[in-house]
């Protein structure tokens, strides 16, 4: 079990400035985040892309901002659980929190901070009657065991490199593999999409262009599934699975069953300290929403001050808050 | 014809047609653009072509549209719900070349 006095959920750059504001009063954090490294999207998706509103640099590159922030919140030790998504929550009864990671590391902190920005990434589900019916049975999003599908018939759904891996994977092991996906041809890798369409050529596999998935056909054990083409023409295949790869999209993840006031896919906060409806969880950065929300990095960094002043009090219950200047005070190391 | 000053047509979720008039020299994305006009869209990502929530079907004008880039055709693909004339709208930026474009919101309110 980690103790800690804050358990700040992302570590993309509003969380690790939190580090910093927490740090200035005395308050120690930690860090989890579903992605191995720090710096959120920044990081992860634009790391050489310049950003231009950050005050003090005319522009400066994504990593090389995250990389300053790591070295200015160095003296406030913060501890990191990287890779591992946040999975659930609990509340003592003396208010404090645990957090639960899917690693399994557990987390005492008496605040928690959402600076989830995006959230986390999963995978994009087809809109189809009943498809909530046939998850975790025989709609699986992703393929953890392929002996699961050993000797079964399988229908993927999906045109990019993991539809095109797992069609050839599962079409040496399944009975009958369909391939259906809703273009004429592949943007995954063109040698993955030679080897699907020598398959098809050669009868091993069934290959759908220009279709889409209609319906999903069974009583409560799915039988076949409906598919047709642009002119409205369907076609239904019998099987055992779908298996829809249709890659990944940004949710809530789990926070969006912690209670929280949630607004098209954000969590509300009160603007007075980022704090939500729920006492002792606040939210900044992307993830929250309010009157005038603007996602920008410096909104996120002043969302963070608010909040580590209001925090203060869950953390340092019997002490006097005393505002005081970086210049006046200097940054004082744990 | 105003010069800056172009007419769009947008079809909601509803079926519902209504004319649009947008400047085109404030440097938004169409995604900002619908957003601004009080059309419901996530725009999770923000504009950076990762979330597919401002999927936009272009039923007229796509001639006069950019081509999409890589991470938008990408993006794109893995969509259930795409065909051959969608688009992101946040990789849209309208110039005076546009008037006249009509497109139906389709992207996902999950």
């Amino acid at each position: 079990m980690i103790t800690t006095d804050i358990c700040i959920i992302g570590a993309g750059p509003v969380g690790l400035f939190a580090v910093f504001e927490a740090g200035l009063l005395k308050m120690r954090c930690h860090l989890i985040d579903a992605l191995p490294q720090v710096g959120g999207q920044l990081s992860e998706i634009y790391p050489r892309k310049p950003i231009y509103d950050i005050p003090g640099y005319p522009s400066i590159d994504a990593q090389d901002l995250i990389d300053k922030q790591m070295e200015q919140i160095a003296p406030f030790a913060p501890t990191f659980s990287l890779g591992e998504r946040v999975e659930g929550l609990k509340k003592q009864v003396d208010g404090s929190y645990h957090v639960i990671g899917s690693e399994g590391t557990m987390i005492h902190c008496q605040v928690v901070v959402i600076a989830g920005g995006l959230g986390c990434f999963e995978p994009r589900k087809p809109a189809l009657e009943n498809l909530d019916r046939y998850e975790g049975k025989s709609v699986h999003y992703m393929v953890k065991d392929p002996e699961k599908f050993r000797g079964k018939k399988v229908v993927i759904a999906g045109g990019g490199d993991s539809a095109l891996d797992w069609t050839l994977h599962l079409s040496e092991i399944s009975s009958e593999v369909t391939l259906v996906h809703r273009s004429r041809n592949f943007r995954g890798a063109p040698d993955s999409a030679e080897k699907v369409y020598n398959l098809a050529k050669e009868g091993k596999i069934n290959l759908l262009l220009a279709h889409n998935l209609v319906s999903l056909n069974g009583n409560g054990t799915l039988q076949s599934i409906t598919m047709s083409n642009k002119d409205r023409e369907t076609v239904s295949i019998g099987t055992d699975y779908l298996i829809p790869l249709y890659g990944l999209t940004p949710k809530l993840g789990p926070i969006a069953d912690w209670g929280l006031n949630i607004d098209k896919n954000a969590v509300e906060v009160d603007t007075f300290d980022y704090s939500t409806n729920v006492e002792r969880i606040y939210a900044i950065g992307d993830i929250n929403t309010y009157p005038g929300k603007l996602k920008l990095i410096l909104c996120g960094y002043h969302e963070a001050a608010l909040m580590a002043q209001s925090a203060f009090k869950y953390v340092h219950p019997n002490e006097k808050l005393t505002f005081k200047y970086t210049t006046v005070n200097g940054v004082n190391s744990f | 014809m105003e010069n800056n000053l172009i007419t769009i047509h947008v079809e909601d979720r509803e079926g519902v047609t209504k004319e649009l008039e947008i400047p085109t020299d404030i440097n938004l994305s169409l995604m900002e653009v619908l957003k601004g006009s009080g059309y419901e869209i996530l725009a999770t990502c923000g504009g950076i072509a990762l979330c597919a929530t401002c999927h936009v079907e272009v039923l007229d004008g796509a001639d006069n549209l950019p081509e999409p880039e890589d991470n938008e055709l990408d993006m794109l693909d893995t969509l259930p719900d795409a065909d051959d004339d969608s688009r992101l709208s946040c990789q849209l930026r309208l110039t005076d070349e546009n008037d006249g474009l009509k497109i139906r919101i389709r992207g996902s309110l999950q």
